[in-house]
Formats: C-alpha cells, structure tokens, sequence
C-alpha cells in the first residue's frame, strides 16, 4: 500500500514538474531555444507574489492574478529585446543569454529582497496543509491534487490554445518551418514573443506552486530547471505538450520511489531514470535528434 | 506599368553570386517563365522576389514601391505569393489548417478555403488529413491553394511539376490555367520547356545568374530555348 500511496505523490509532484517543463518545453519546441532562466523565471514569480501578498492581505491563488499580466509582458520584452537579438546569431547565443539572465535575476532577487528563506505556504491557509485520508497509509493532500489539477488546465488549455485559435496554428507552422510560415504572411517575431509570454506566465503559475509547497530563496531556480529540464526530455524533446506533462509524472514517480528505498535517494533516483531515458534507444535522445535535425 | 520591377538585382549566397545584375519587369496580367539549368539561380530569384531572400545590391519594386527591404509576411499582404520550391506544407498540420494559416492574413478577394477547394476538388475529401500524408500531387495541389488563397496579385511559382507523377502535373496545369486565364500575373520556374513556353506570355532564360534569352513563348523554338539553357552559343543567344 506504502508502493500505491508513493505513486500517488508522485503523480502530484509530477504535475508540478510537469507545469515548470511547460513553458521550457513550449519556447524550445518553437524556436530552439533552451532557457535557463527558466528556473529563475519562475522563482521571480513566487516573489512577485509575495510582493503583492505584502500590500494586500490575501492568498498567493488569488495575489497572482495581477502577477500573471506582469510576467506576460516581461516574457514579451524578453523576446523582443534580448531572445530575438541572440537567435540572429546562431543556436549558441541565445543558450548563453539565458546564462546570464539567470545570474542576473539572482543577482537582482538578492539585491532586492535579501538571501532570506521564504515561503507562501503559511499565506496559502489550509490547502497547503489539508489532506484526505483514504486508508490508513493513504492520504491525497489537497496541494497535491490542487497542483496536478492546475497543470491538466494549464497543459489542456495550451493545447487548446494551440489547435483551435488562429495564433495557437500560427505558432505549430512557425515550429514547423519558419521560413515558409514568414512566405504565407505570419510574422515569426511576434509569434515568438507572444509564445515568450506565456512561457513565463506559465513558470509564474509553477513558481507560486512552489513557494506554497516549499520555501524559496533567491538561488532556488537552477535546482528546478534542472527538474524541469528532465521532465522535458523524459517526455521526448519535440514532442506533443501532453508528453512533457508525463515527463513530469514519471520524473515525479521515480523521485517519491526513490525516497521511499532510501530517504537520501529522491533526487538521484529522479536523475537516475532521466539518464536512463536518454541512453535508451528510442527514448530521447532519438527524439533530441529528430527535434534538431 | 508594370506590376513587377527588378532593377540591377544582385543575390549571393555567401561567396557564391547566384543572381548578377538581373533586370526584368513584369506586367499586370503577364505570365513569365523562368529556365535554366540547376543552379542559374531561378529559385534564389523567386525567393528574393517573396522577401525570403536579402539582396546585396539592386532593388525590387512591387506596383510601384520599393519592397527591397519589406520583410517576407509584409508582401504577402502587400500581394506577393510564393509556392515554394519542394512545396513545404506545414507537415503536421491538415490541409485546411495548412489553408487557415495563410488566410488569416489575406486580401480581399475570391480566395477562401471553400473556393480553393472548388478549384482543386482533389483537397475536398483531404480536409481534414495532416499534410505529410498527401501525395506529392496533392501537397502541390495544396501549396498552390495555400499561395492562391492570400489573394495575391502576384503569384511565384517555383518547379511545380518536380517529383510529381505526369497526370499529377496535368492536374495542376490543368488548374493553374484557369487562375493564369482570370488574369493572375504569375512567374514561374519550370524545368519543362515546352510546357513552359505553353503557359507563358514570355519565356526568360537564366544561365549563371543572367538573362542569357527572352522571348514570347509562342516565338522562341525549343532549339535556341535548349542552346541558352546549356550556354552552347551565349555570344549569339545575347543578340537574339
């Protein structure tokens, strides 16, 4: 029962990976671009909010509803001044850029608000905290299921967003050739920086998960862009929105089974299984091949 | 006036200079085909045309303003419409998103989804099939209809017969006819000479990145078109 229980976490905190690798997922499979300050992105969220919930008594679901506007139009200023100028350049650049937009967002987080641990969790009231019991070795913590449910909306609306409206069929033509998508009329800047935009919304939305599941501080990003950049390949660079989600799952599920063997594993189990996926032969690596082909 | 001008255009692919000092005009309602071997830089010609391709030197104007400089999607809404060579339909969308995608920015005009079809009724039952499954008739079929339906003023086609089966390409001609005979003003790019100089007012042959000979289509012989083509008796081909 322990064994169902412990996927049962997993799946939870897979669908938080799962919603941290969405925008990283989105940004590389339209423009090749891997972001490394994805993570940071995301941790400059979580403050953002906490900002808000300074001002205005309230809970972080409802402080990052004027989040969320911000952090769209940072991701397009993202684009439009630094990501665009870098892919002119090459594959190398724009890997570099995001290289020092994580340090500096680190850098200005430390600046700004000290290197002080924080948390949401005590803001975010009885949900951080709540739980169902079902047997006695099997309990769903409303966070938990709060998250996952989050992230099927998120990974579920992007999907929508992206076969069903005209910008969303734009944005699938641009990733699929660029060069012809600018020949039938569709302006590939601005497909770019709108699909910036909602990348770094989406890593708001992870990042309040985050300070409301755990505690942050100006340095957390690398450690979740490495999560999130194996839920990415787990899933299969290149692939469909809903195999990232599953990258998430499995990396989630292999790190509550690892803590479960022994309690120093999680991390290294989650790596492990990442490491496995990539060496297999049809994992992906094949993918991360035909992706870059 | 002519719709298209092409003024001492100079395009290079890095070292190599595919088109030299070209100079060609266009009128509204002219069909001109473009030959010339692999090479004398037909292609790279219809892609500067679209925007896809940057000059180093010379201009190009398009119903009287200077496009030498417009970015690609910008003259598709001005009416500049390529069929690119190789087709390169969006492979993981359908057809009628393939459609969709173009039309979002499209002219007024007669060009919709439903008239595209009308006139390729092949695509009618291919709607909702993603495009990398169509066969190379079809995916021509819809590349011409995905240029067709942004209601551009003027077509480029570039090889629209490559790789296709012989009545695969008496379909598309058979098609392209009737929107060439509404008055379309179309450059194409065609390996076949004698369809060539069927379909067009005016034949114009490249040979290393020159005009080598031009003429009507009906007044050209297969003879001086084949001798231009490979360069046999260029000092003569350039007095013709």
């Amino acid at each position: 029962m322990t064994w169902v229980n412990d996927v049962i976490q997993g799946v939870m905190l897979g669908g938080f990976y799962g919603m941290l690798a969405c925008g990283l997922a989105l940004m590389f499979g339209l423009m090749r671009i891997i972001n490394l300050a994805h993570g940071d992105i995301a941790v400059l969220g979580a403050y953002l909010i906490y900002v808000v919930l300074e001002h205005w008594n309230t809970s972080p679901f409802v402080a990052i509803l004027p989040v969320l506007p911000v952090m769209l139009l940072l991701g397009y200023l993202l684009q439009r001044l630094l990501l665009e100028r870098s892919l002119r350049s090459g594959m190398l650049v724009p890997l570099l850029t995001t290289f020092g937009l994580s340090i500096v967002i680190q850098n200005l987080l430390q600046q700004g608000f000290s290197p002080d641990v924080r948390s949401l969790g005590a803001q975010a009231g009885s949900v951080a905290t709540a739980s169902w019991q079902i047997t006695s070795q099997l309990s769903i913590p409303a966070i938990g299921a709060l998250t996952l449910g989050v992230a099927v909306v998120i990974f579920g609306g992007l999907q929508l967003f992206l076969s069903r409206t005209h910008s969303g069929r734009q944005m699938r033509a641009t990733a699929q050739d660029p060069d012809t998508a600018e020949l039938v009329g569709i302006n590939s800047k601005a497909v770019y920086a709108r699909a910036t935009a909602i990348a770094v919304a989406i890593a708001a939305i992870g990042g309040m998960f985050l300070a409301i599941r755990s505690d942050f501080y100006p340095y957390s990003g690398p450690t979740y862009l490495i999560f999130a950049f194996e839920a990415v390949v787990i899933g299969g660079l290149g692939g469909s929105l809903w195999a990232t989600l599953l990258g998430g799952i499995v990396l989630g599920v292999a790190q509550t089974i690892g803590g479960q063997i022994n309690p120093e594993y999680p991390v290294l189990a989650g790596h492990v299984v990442f490491l496995l996926v990539l060496l297999s032969p049809r994992g992906g690596l094949v993918n991360l091949r035909r992706a870059t082909a | 006036m002519s719709l298209l001008d092409i003024e001492a255009l100079n395009l290079r692919h890095g070292l190599l200079e595919a088109v030299r000092d070209f100079t060609l005009s266009v009128a509204e309602g002219e069909t001109v085909a473009l030959v010339g071997a692999n090479g004398a830089g037909k292609t790279t010609l219809l892609r500067a045309i679209a925007g896809a391709h940057r000059p180093s030197a010379g201009t190009i104007s398009f119903d009287g303003v200077d496009v030498t400089r417009v970015a690609a999607y910008r003259r598709v809404q001005m009416g500049i419409a390529l069929v690119p060579e190789g087709r390169r339909l969006f492979p993981a969308l359908t057809v009628e998103e393939n459609l969709l995608v173009a039309a979002q920015r499209r002219r007024p005009g007669r060009w919709t989804v439903d008239t595209v079809i009308e006139a390729f009724p092949m695509l009618a039952r291919l709607r909702g099939r993603r495009a990398a499954t169509l066969s190379g008739g079809e995916q021509q079929a819809a590349a011409i209809g995905r240029a067709l339906i942004t209601n551009p003023r003027l077509l480029l086609l570039d090889e629209v017969s490559l790789g296709l089966a012989p009545l695969a390409v008496e379909d598309v001609y058979r098609s392209l006819a009737s929107v060439i005979a509404e008055g379309a003003t179309v450059v194409l790019v065609e390996q076949d000479l004698t369809r060539a100089a069927a379909v067009a007012d005016r034949v114009v042959c490249m040979l290393e990145g020159r005009i080598v000979l031009e003429g009507a289509g009906s007044e050209l012989t297969r003879e001086q078109i084949t001798e231009a083509y490979f360069g046999l008796r260029r000092s003569q081909a350039l007095d013709a």
